[in-house]
């Protein structure tokens, strides 16, 4: 993979995350996007990576992808220079980025925000404000 | 009237959600507070009106909270019957709760899906009851529960308590025993493989260090247990009904059984009952199944005057 200039790496994925990584950022792109997939990892086995040019990761994306892979590595690259290097946290709330799997459950009968509450990070378990039902991490779909 | 005891202070205009809501301290004076409503009807609640929508039906919880508000001197209305409401023209759940709280002073609701009660609340100041919903919680069920083992067995600490039956779709279990995290309890989960209790709760005993055993065979647990809580093992939960004649006998508890278990034991059981405590038990000093109902009025009387900003403490 070549330098950036400007833009995100993330670094650190679950092997086999990538692509849903990339469905949570969209499909457009102003630069390439260059993607990694199980690469070999002395921490993790394997792992996913992906470089992103001319794009800085939003808080909102950062969220969504700290729940498909909590210890994803985020580095933010300006003229070639790491400015900020980082794993997220997730908040102790999240509010329209998870949908209820539970058929059920009252959020998927009226318009509402659906809100989770981050009972775990690594591995991740939330819990539907609503209908109380926790989800782990292969549970989680976003919206 | 008086100024709240400790621990109850915050109660006044609050919901009644679910038990995942309640600290181990607030519980305590929960039940404190209760007990000084054991055969009280004055009419402190006079001129209040509580607002009663059940989705779905009960005869248990909305006679006994009608029973409750009565004896306090309040009233109610609202409706038995989802079909009679707004709903069945296609009217939202907050639009209802929005119209609804013009008439009264709180708002009971039981409703068939999940989360409808903590909807209800955001829809509305006033303090909202959750009375059940779906599957997830019926906190005052809980909470009579908790009043009733206390009441029998003088505390909710260092007891053997046995669920047995439906481990897998009961709420009033589930919603039991999280709260039971909150104590020192060794609890035994007796069910049939297929009722199991949910991956999710055991997780949940595991990660509050609770001491469970999960067994098939109650009588392997049985003879150590100080309460034994059984529920109905529901027919429409078994696609094979061969499967449902297999273990719809299987935890049967009968007078014979106790006399084999020893007899210091107290019998619970949130009702309806099919087989699963025999009527020879009825008169046996263990059972408390009908002080559970009793309990029931009791309960839901300090849960009314509470919220709404009464207490006898």
């Amino acid at each position: 993979m070549t330098a950036l200039r400007e833009g995100t790496v993330i670094d650190h994925l679950v092997a086999g995350t990538a692509l849903k990584v990339l469905f949570v950022l969209g499909i457009e792109f102003e630069g390439a996007v260059t993607i990694g997939l199980n690469l070999d990892s002395v921490k993790m086995g394997r792992k996913d990576m992906i470089k992103i040019d001319h794009r800085e990761v939003s808080q909102q994306e950062v969220a969504k992808i700290a729940l498909i892979s909590p210890r994803a590595r985020f580095s933010i690259i300006r003229n070639f220079q790491v400015v900020n290097k980082f794993t997220p946290e997730l908040p102790k709330l999240i509010e329209n980025l998870i949908v209820c799997p539970n058929p059920s459950c009252i959020s998927n009968e009226e318009r509402v925000k659906t809100k989770f509450g981050v009972e775990r990070s690594d591995p991740v378990k939330v819990r539907c404000h609503y209908c109380e039902r926790t989800l782990s991490e292969e549970e989680i779909k976003l919206l | 009237m008086t100024t709240p005891a400790a621990g109850l202070e915050d109660f006044a205009g609050r919901d009644l959600i679910s038990m995942r809501d309640f600290r181990r301290e607030e519980l305590l004076a929960f039940l404190d507070e209760a007990q000084r409503y054991e055969g009280f009807s004055e009419p402190i609640l006079a001129g209040k009106v509580m607002g009663s929508l059940f989705f779905e039906p009960s005869t248990r919880t909305h006679l006994s909270f009608n029973s409750a508000m009565q004896r306090l001197g309040g009233s109610s209305i609202g409706f038995a019957d989802a079909k009679v409401s707004s709903t069945a023209k296609g009217e939202s759940l907050s639009d209802t709760i929005r119209v609804v709280e013009n008439y009264c002073d709180v708002v009971l609701i039981r409703h068939p899906r999940e989360g409808a009660a903590r909807l209800a609340a955001e829809s509305t100041s006033l303090p909202v009851i959750n009375a059940g919903d779906g599957t997830n919680q019926h906190p005052t069920q809980t909470l009579l529960d908790l009043y009733t083992i206390r009441q029998t067995r003088g505390r909710l600490d260092n007891l053997k308590i046995a669920f047995i039956g439906d481990l897998k779709y009961s709420r009033t279990v589930h919603s039991l025993i999280e709260t039971l995290t909150h104590f020192d309890n060794e609890l035994f989960l007796v069910s049939p493989t297929s009722l199991r209790m949910p991956a999710s709760f055991i997780d949940e005993l595991d990660d509050r260090g609770t001491v469970y055993t999960e067994d098939e065979d109650f009588f392997s647990i049985a003879s150590d247990v100080d309460i034994i809580y059984t529920t109905r093992i529901q027919q429409e939960r078994f696609p094979d009904p061969i499967e449902y004649e297999k273990v719809k006998n299987a935890y049967r508890i009968d007078r014979a059984a106790i006399e084999r278990i020893g007899g210091n034991v107290t019998l619970m059981h949130p009702l309806p009952r099919l087989n699963e405590i025999s009527t020879d038990l009825d008169d046996f000093p263990g059972s408390a199944y009908f002080a559970q109902a009793r309990n029931g009025v009791t309960v839901r009387k300090a849960v009314l005057s509470l919220l709404l900003g009464q207490s006898r403490g």
